[in-house]
Parts: structure tokens; C-alpha cells; sequence
């Protein structure tokens, strides 16, 4: 499968906080890529650096093989998104809005075309209607519809799923799994919410505080078989450079400013401590975290997280 | 760009508050009618009282072409107004929406995108100004009639003959209309930094005002930046209704007192737009767009 967007060290300085930092990553044909992290992790701004609405402090953007710098229009006319809330023209009707942007995107589309479009996200029936009196729900399928219009081979949504009743959330999750599959679109989709990922990515980026967290197959970091350890030892850098040097080098993530992670099979853990000890790394805790769900809110929690079911603080 | 110019344009025709302005032009107007047509022989006779007794005047002084002449100096100091409340809602009112960020995920170059809309909103004001003309030249021809033209200047009197005024009103529309759109170019690059269109259009009428206030101080340490201010030369469409004398004493048909002056005027007002919209094109193209 050939890289459909490609970044390499992307970062973007706002004054003097750092929204993103040296991140990288890749979306390969087909995928639909999860970007999961809390709020003000930094997705929507790299979403925006993707489709040039934020320019780059540093880095670099590959789409469809192309410099994003260099060959924006080319690039975006083969790019469908809806960026946050799918805001639209208020005053224009479902079906105004779609024309209108349909030409924008340089797409010829006849009004078969526009009701087929409609019908698609459910909004037929209310296309003539100003979209002033269309509910949360239908202005994201309105702008889904939008930034499907062209046809385009990629579609980024970030956080689709943003003021949606369950109902709304299922008919997004639905729409994102029949473009993957049936459609066969390479979909980037963001949110906060490990449980909507879960459900559709097959593959998952987690991006915490503008970095890069993890980045793998949702198959392999949402199998249950997997834990994610984390230790602590008296030097971190230098067991880190140890364990670069091992067998566990594979199992390896990317660093962390106060501890070491590794992605492994629960039944490796009694092997892993063994190595540490025969490395002679001084341990000061080795944890295994449940499920990806508790290591994302771990990894990603700025402040502290409520369980609401133990009221245990993680 | 077509396409662009063509969206950008039914966007503006199909909001509501674009036909604010035709409407609040339309009373104006009305008003003014109405009220010379009620009692246009007081305020003729109010005109005329210090210059009665030294000046005769034949004809119909309350004519097509007066009242459009009042209307012209009345309305041109709030048209302003009226053009920043589109003009400064371009990109801003865009911004606030949320419909920006989606139009720039779009094949679309930048500069294109807002030379589209800067084209969209002189076109508005385009429209506006025809439409100005429509209410109080075309009309008032037909409801007060046409004669001869007497203006009384601030030291002395302009008397046009009636078959030498169409013209200058024609090109005095079309300065206006030049001075409208350096307003909007104004209003444009303000609507640029917001993220609501109050911001903007109150900005946009600070600077008129501010402007229009140093325009017309007699104090002369201001003297020297009058030339610089856009402001200074929104109102040379006036010059074309001085007319040149011969030495007898006779006026010039078909003369204009000082055309230099408006061309100097039209050249400062034309490199404010070229400033304006190549400032405006400059900051939209490095822009984080974060609405």
C-alpha cells in the first residue's frame, strides 16, 4: 500500500506555545487513520497544517506524493474534509450549500448528482430546506456531503462526532465504515474518544501535548492480548539506550520525558523483567497498563482523570 | 475566477443584510422627495435669501438636477457607511460563520480567492452607486423636471445650462464610485483582522471620520498630510460642476474649472485601493486560519 499522506517533523509554534512538535506519521491507501487525543492535543491543528489553512512552523507535508507547500491546489482538488464544526451557509438551503461548493471544488455536478449526494447522508428529504432550521446532526451530514461532493480519494474529518446525539454517532460511524469499504476512500478521522476509534480505525495515532504518543494497527493496539508497560528506573536514558540495544528493541516507544514504555504480550512480562535485571537497570516501578484505553488516559491526561464507576483517579 | 467571482457574488445577493443598504437609500431618498415636493419653494426661498437682492434667477431652481445635486451632498457622507456594512463583513463575516476554513479546503488559490470577493464587494458597491443614481438623478428628472443648474459655492455662484449638466453627473457617479471603493478596500483589509463584522465596520467608519475631521481643520500644521488623505479627495466628483470662464466673463461649455485636480484626486483614491487590496492579499496569504 502506497503512503497517501506522508509528514515528516511537523511543528507548529504559536508565540510561544508549542501546539505541535516533531511529529511524524503516515496514512497508508485504505486506512482509515484515527488521530485520537484529548482536547488541545494538537489534532485540529494538525489537521489544519494538512490542509493548509495553518501554515508549518517546521516540517514537511506529503500528500499524494506531492509538497503541500508547493502543489496545494492539486493536491486539495483529490481532498474532502470538515474541519471541527461543519459550518455552512445558514441563509442557503442543503441544497445551495452543496452547489455552490460542488463548483468551488471544480466539480460539474448536475442535480442527480446533488440529490444522490443528499440521499447518501439522509438530507434528500430536506434539501430545499435553509439550513438555519437543520439540527447539529444534519449540518454534519451536510458537510460530510460537502466534502464528499468531488469525490474526493481522501476525506479528513476531525472529531465528526461532536454534538451528536447516539443515533447521530452511529450514522457517522456507519457513513465513515461504508466509505472505507465500499467506497474504497483512505479516511482520516479525529477525536477524544478512544471507544469511536476503536470502532472504526485500522490504524491509530495518539498525540498528546503536540507529540507523538503511539502509532500502530488498531488490530494490534486494541488487541486485548497486548499491554502496554511502562517502568521507571534510576537512569531512563540509560535503560532506554540498553533496551535499544536488546531483544526488546522492537517492542520499543517512543520516549517519554519520565519513563519508558514498551508494547508487549502480557506473557512477555516476566521475560522483559528478568532482562532488566541482567542489564543491572535499577527499577524503581514496572507497571502494566490495563487496556489502551487506561494507558491512553494515562499518557494523554493533563490533568487528573475521574473513573466514574471505582472513583479511582488515574 | 469566474467561478469564483460568480459564487462570491450570490453569496452577497442572497444574504439579507446586502439590500439593507439599497433599502435605507431608497427612504433616504423618498424623504427628500417628498419633502421638496411638499415645500421645495421654503427651502428654495431659504437658499436664496442673502444673494436675492443682488441675483435674478429665470427658470425652475427646484429642479431635477438640484435636487439630485442635494441628495449627492447629503447621501455621500453616509454611503460609507452602507458600503462597510458588506464590504468589512467580507472575510470576517466569513470567519464568524465557520464557512472560511471550509471555502479554503478547497482547490483554491488564496490571492484568488480574496481578489474574488474584493471583485464581488466593488461590484456591490458598483451596484449601490447605479442604483443612487437611478433614485436621484433618473427619478427626480422625471418627478421635478430639468432646468438650468444653480449652485452656490462657499465665495461664488455656478450657474450650468441645463443641456451641459447630464454628463458631469454621469462622471461624477462614476468618481463616486471610486471613492466608495476605496472605502471598501478599506473595509476589506479591516474585515481581514476579525472575527464578527462590528469590529471592522466600526474601524472602517473611525478612519473615515477621523479622516474627514483632518480633512477639513483649518489649522495648518495639518496642512501638509490634507494631499495624503484619501478623505480629502472623496469629494472631487464636486469639481465636476465648477465650470471655466472666458475672459468676458462667460462660462465654457462643456468646461471643467480644474481637471487636473480630479485626476490628481482619482490617482491618490486609485493607489489607496492598490495599497488596501495588496495589503489585504499580503497579510490573507500568510494568515493562520484558526476560526
Amino acid at each position: 500500500m502506497r503512503d497517501i499522506v506522508s509528514v515528516t517533523g511537523l511543528t507548529k509554534q504559536f508565540d510561544r506555545l508549542t501546539a505541535v512538535e516533531d511529529l511524524s506519521f503516515s496514512v497508508r491507501e485504505g486506512d482509515v487513520y484515527g488521530f485520537l487525543g484529548q482536547n488541545g492535543a494538537g489534532k485540529s491543528t494538525t489537521l489544519r497544517m494538512l490542509l493548509t489553512l495553518i501554515a508549518p512552523s517546521a516540517g514537511k507535508i506529503h500528500i499524494f506524493g506531492e509538497d503541500i507547500a508547493v502543489n496545494r491546489n492539486k493536491v486539495l482538488g483529490k481532498v474532502g474534509a470538515v474541519i471541527e464544526k461543519p459550518d455552512v451557509y445558514k441563509y442557503l438551503s442543503a441544497y445551495e450549500n452543496l452547489q455552490l461548493f460542488a463548483k468551488l471544488s471544480g466539480c460539474r455536478a448536475n442535480e442527480k448528482i446533488l440529490m444522490d449526494q443528499l440521499a447518501m447522508v439522509g438530507l434528500d428529504a430536506r434539501a430545499r430546506d435553509k439550513v438555519k432550521t437543520f439540527s447539529q446532526g444534519m449540518k454534519q451530514r451536510l458537510g460530510i456531503a460537502i466534502a464528499l461532493v468531488h469525490d474526493p480519494e481522501l476525506i479528513i474529518l476531525d472529531e465528526p462526532t461532536n454534538g451528536l446525539d447516539p443515533q447521530g454517532i452511529a450514522d457517522i460511524r456507519n457513513l465513515i465504515l461504508y466509505l472505507s469499504r465500499e467506497r474504497k476512500k483512505t479516511v482520516i478521522v479525529s477525536s477524544h474518544l478512544l471507544s469511536e476509534i476503536e470502532q472504526v480505525a485500522t490504524r491509530v495515532l495518539i498525540i498528546d501535548k503536540g507529540k507523538k504518543v503511539i502509532e500502530g494497527n488498531a488490530s494490534e493496539l486494541f488487541d486485548p492480548s497486548q499491554t502496554i508497560v511502562e517502568i521507571t528506573t534510576t537512569n531512563n536514558e540509560r535503560a532506554f539506550l540498553l533496551l535499544q540495544q536488546s531483544v526488546w528493541k522492537e517492542y520499543l516507544q517512543p520516549r517519554a520525558a519520565l519513563s519508558i514504555r514498551l508494547k508487549l504480550d502480557r506473557k512477555q512480562i516476566t521475560a522483559l523483567h528478568h532482562s532488566l535485571v541482567s542489564m543491572d537497570i535499577e527499577l524503581e516501578s514496572l507497571q502494566p497498563r490495563h487496556s489502551l484505553e487506561d494507558y491512553f488516559l494515562q499518557v494523554t491526561s493533563g490533568n487528573q482523570h475521574v473513573d466514574t464507576y471505582t472513583g479511582r483517579t488515574l | 475566477m469566474w467561478t469564483l467571482i460568480q459564487v462570491e457574488l450570490y453569496k452577497i445577493f442572497r444574504r439579507p443584510r446586502t439590500y439593507i443598504a439599497f433599502a435605507a437609500i431608497t427612504a433616504l431618498i423618498g424623504i427628500i422627495q417628498f419633502g421638496l415636493k411638499l415645500d421645495g419653494d421654503t427651502y428654495v426661498d431659504f437658499m436664496m435669501r442673502d444673494i436675492n437682492s443682488s441675483i435674478t434667477v429665470d427658470g425652475k431652481i427646484l429642479n431635477g438636477y438640484q435636487v439630485c445635486y442635494i441628495v449627492l451632498q447629503v447621501l455621500l457622507v453616509h454611503v460609507p457607511l452602507l458600503i462597510a456594512l458588506v464590504a468589512a463583513d467580507m472575510v470576517s463575516g466569513e470567519a464568524n460563520m465557520g464557512t472560511l476554513r471550509l471555502m479554503l479546503t478547497k482547490p483554491i488559490s488564496r490571492t484568488r480567492f480574496l481578489l474574488a470577493k474584493f471583485i464581488a464587494a466593488m461590484t456591490y458597491t458598483i451596484l449601490l452607486l447605479i442604483w443612487l443614481a437611478v433614485l436621484a438623478l433618473f427619478l427626480n428628472m422625471v418627478i421635478f423636471g430639468t432646468d438650468d443648474l444653480f449652485l452656490m459655492k462657499s465665495s461664488y455662484v455656478v450657474l450650468l445650462k441645463k443641456d451641459d449638466i447630464f454628463w458631469r453627473y454621469v462622471w461624477a457617479f462614476g468618481f463616486a464610485a471610486l471613492a466608495m471603493t476605496t472605502v471598501a478596500s478599506l473595509g476589506f483589509l479591516f474585515s481581514l483582522f476579525a472575527e464578527n463584522s462590528i469590529g471592522p465596520i466600526v474601524a472602517t467608519m473611525s478612519v473615515i471620520v477621523f479622516f474627514t475631521i483632518l480633512s477639513t481643520l483649518n489649522i495648518p500644521v495639518f496642512n501638509s498630510i490634507k494631499p495624503f488623505l484619501f478623505t480629502t479627495h472623496m469629494i472631487g466628483w464636486k469639481e465636476f460642476f465648477d465650470i471655466r470662464v472666458n475672459e468676458s466673463n462667460e462660462a465654457i461649455i462643456g468646461s471643467i474649472q480644474n481637471p487636473w485636480r480630479i485626476v490628481q484626486s482619482a490617482l491618490v483614491l486609485l493607489l489607496h485601493i492598490i495599497c488596501f487590496v495588496g495589503a489585504s492579499v499580503w497579510v490573507f496569504r500568510k494568515k493562520d486560519i484558526l476560526s
